[in-house]
């Protein structure tokens, strides 16, 4: 199914959860905000979340910053 | 010490983790610094080319993440911030920073308020940075945000204090800490940030881009320390006119 990462279209397998996408895109899980379909997740939600068609996700992380 | 919502800070300079050459230099100068607060900034993972994960890089031991709302340009976008922030294992303090005009990077006043108001009630802990206008930094005391950041000059420019008699105010009328933030580009910016009583100061692209960043650092801590101390000691009054410092009498041989 398709899903749509951080502006672009992505194909995971059916019942992907948020965790193995995270683990797929090379990232670690403690490392990474999540916000899916406008709502943010909590760090303990990415293991049992599993993604649907055309989910909107959007991966954060902390860089530099003043 | 200086104590801001409880917490308190031994070091009275502020550090940004931003434009660094390097991860390790980040953290080398950081430590030269002796700060205990560090701003980070949130941003999109660029999928295609992960960069190395700065929080893994700083002892959060040692350091208190201040998480900015930069790249927010109204008041929903910084609220959207702060709450992936804190999500994130960032914790509840907050550099509330709006800035809809990228030239000037400029904080919009009327959204600051709005969103402080908002993060407030959301038990966050607000650090607004704010353009050195005296009667805002009352109306944000007013709604509750733990301490005030006036700008020097904008974002990045290195100018110093250009808004000296306006921070003057602000300082005199303060219930919470001030921290003057932006544009303190060299150690004796920040001197007289601390020399007029400001409580401490944020430092970011000084360091960061300084031809020697370890070595900056421990230049503009040192800075802080000396205005501290000179603010501590009270300094002498201004005069238009001259006062000598020997003696005026006892030269009758002379003549």
């Amino acid at each position: 199914m398709k899903i749509i990462c951080n502006g672009e279209e992505q194909e995971v397998r059916t019942e992907c959860t948020v965790s193995e996408l995270i683990v797929s895109l090379g990232l670690k899980p403690e490392t990474v905000v999540v916000e899916c379909d406008a709502v943010i997740l909590k760090l303990d939600e990415y293991p049992t979340r599993q993604l649907h068609e055309g989910s909107r996700l959007e991966l954060i992380h902390f860089v530099g910053g003043g | 010490m200086l104590t801001i919502a409880g917490r308190i800070f031994h070091s009275r300079l502020f550090g940004g983790t931003g434009k660094f050459s390097s991860p390790q230099v980040m953290k080398d100068a950081l430590e030269a610094s002796g700060c205990e607060m560090v701003t980070v900034a949130l941003r999109r993972i660029d999928l295609k080319n992960p960069e190395d994960d700065i929080m893994s890089m700083l002892d959060r031991q040692r350091y208190l993440f201040l998480p900015n709302t930069s790249g927010a340009r109204d008041a929903n976008e910084a609220v959207r911030l702060a709450h992936l922030a804190r999500a994130s294992g960032g914790g509840n303090w907050l550099k509330l920073e709006v800035t809809p005009d990228p030239r000037t990077l400029l904080p919009d006043p009327v959204e600051t308020l709005k969103a402080a108001e908002e993060l407030v009630k959301d038990d966050f802990i607000v650090l607004p940075y704010i353009n050195a206008d005296p009667i805002l930094a009352l109306r944000l005391q007013d709604v509750g945000t733990a301490a005030i950041m006036p700008l020097g000059s904008p974002i990045g420019t290195n100018q110093g204090i250009l808004t000296l008699p306006q921070i003057e105010i602000i300082i005199e009328q303060a219930r919470v800490p001030v921290v003057v933030d932006a544009g303190l580009g060299a150690p004796s910016h920040v001197a007289q940030a601390m020399e007029i009583g400001a409580d401490a100061v944020l430092v970011n692209t000084a360091i960061a881009v300084a031809g020697d960043p370890v070595k900056m650092a421990r230049a503009f801590a040192q800075a802080v320390e000396a205005g501290r101390t000179a603010f501590e000691s009270g300094l002498g009054k201004k005069s238009s006119r001259a006062e000598a410092s020997s003696p005026q009498v006892g030269l009758e041989f002379l003549r």
